[in-house]
């Protein structure tokens, strides 16, 4: 991470594609999951949690020098909530609509990984500079997977994109995909073609695909918690 | 008390936490590798949920509802929750070691479950009463344990079968998910819920 944080340009490209937090590193599937019912949706919850991603980096790294390292995972969760509030209720007040349709997945920011884990793995060892950019680089590579696959849900559970009819006329929508089950679906077909991509030029990289989901669970098991 | 069986139901096949409200998914994908230790993260669920829900329904409703402090709702439970799975964790290596060996390294895991959260809002939400708060809890856990602990059967399969590369690791894990989510969706619209 340190070495990285010489280039800027790399950190802020890191969380879009290297290590994007959903397709790469599996962490915050629950949101990713559970609102890709329609891209817009996708991309309201992104445009949220970038935004407390952004906030909880800024603090975390301003105070990670004060916060004695016993007490920083309640300090840290503190920071979040406080944040996750805070969109909680700008969200209520300008866009009702993105937030009734999210509901309680707003607050649930709050325990979602990738902001603690950005908090844990980059903010609490860098810069305000360079956690800036890790949290807008980690929020877009976020919201690109959300729009992915919400685009992917939306298209052939729907037959429309952002609302607008695309596909109508050319098949039936298969409103199985934005039920439940096609959350699962879309979401497993989606890394499965980035791991037909990227395994295939690299075989070690589907070991690394597979075991990401144990890491995510030990990570969350060595810092106490830390996995939505 | 119709009314509560019919939460109980409802919470554990019709609102599965995790194959229908997709909360909980990490703990679901990363410990339902073996059903031995999907049964052991199953028990804990059950114990901080149910713990969980006694606790913050009394805050909200006593402490937060009346002093119009409910928009700092999300802060007050996650701090609770988290205390909460501490002095749980305290008490258990006291009192009931053989628990706390069996249920040990999965406790501190659920702090930031968000299925725990997740029924907090929830009750909150729907304005419950304690007992149905509780009830629901308890009922929303044990849909979770149950899914864990199929899709832990599913997956020990899985394991031995021969996958085509791209798919292997995560893929077909959510493809096999989809599958058993498709099992409950059955249970959409049983007794009218």
């Amino acid at each position: 991470m340190a070495k990285s944080s010489k280039n800027t340009l790399s950190v802020l490209t890191n969380g879009i594609i290297r290590e994007n937090p959903v397709l790469k590193l599996v962490l915050g599937t629950c949101p990713t999951l559970a609102v890709t019912t329609m891209a817009k949706n996708g991309i309201g919850m992104g445009i949220a949690a970038t935004f407390v991603l952004l906030g909880s980096n800024i603090v975390i790294s301003l105070i990670r020098k004060i916060v004695p390292d016993k007490v920083r995972i309640p300090v840290f969760i503190t920071v979040i909530a406080g944040f996750t509030t805070i969109a909680d209720m700008l969200l209520h007040a300008y866009l009702p609509d993105i937030y009734k349709e999210l509901g309680i997945f707003i607050p649930l920011i709050v325990v979602n990984c990738i902001i603690f884990a950005r908090a844990e793995m980059f903010a609490s060892k860098n810069g305000v500079g360079s956690s800036i950019l890790d949290a807008l680089g980690m929020g877009a590579g976020f919201t690109l997977a959300l729009l992915i696959i919400g685009s992917v849900r939306e298209i052939l559970g729907a037959g429309t994109w952002m609302g607008i009819p695309v596909t109508r006329e050319l098949f039936d929508p298969a409103i199985i995909m934005i039920l439940p089950p096609g959350g699962f679906l879309a979401f497993g077909f989606v890394v499965a073609a980035i791991q037909k991509f990227s395994v295939l030029k690299a075989r070690n990289k589907e070991i690394a695909g597979g075991c990401s989901m144990n890491c995510a669970g030990c990570a969350a098991g060595n810092n106490g918690g830390g996995c939505q | 008390m119709k009314e509560i069986i019919l939460i109980a139901i409802a919470a554990i096949f019709v609102e599965n936490f995790v194959l229908s409200k997709f909360l909980g998914i990490c703990p679901f994908l990363g410990v339902s590798k073996k059903t031995s230790t999907a049964v052991g993260m199953g028990g804990a669920i059950i114990f901080v949920i149910t713990i969980s829900s006694l606790v913050t329904w009394p805050i909200y409703e006593y402490l937060l509802k009346p002093y119009d402090l409910t928009y700092l709702r999300t802060i007050v439970f996650i701090l609770v929750i988290a205390a909460l799975v501490q002095l749980v964790e305290t008490v258990m290596k006291k009192f009931m070691p053989p628990l706390y060996r069996a249920l040990g390294i999965y406790l501190p895991l659920i702090t930031t479950n968000c299925a725990v959260l997740g029924s907090a809002l929830l009750i909150v939400e729907r304005e419950y009463t304690l007992a149905k708060a509780v009830v629901f809890g308890f009922a929303s856990a044990v849909g979770f344990t149950l899914a864990l602990v199929l899709f832990s059967g599913v997956r020990e399969r899985i394991e031995t079968n021969d996958i085509p590369p791209a798919f292997q690791g995560l893929p077909i894990t959510l493809v096999a998910a989809a599958l058993v989510s498709v099992a409950f969706f059955g249970f959409q619209g049983l007794f009218g819920i």
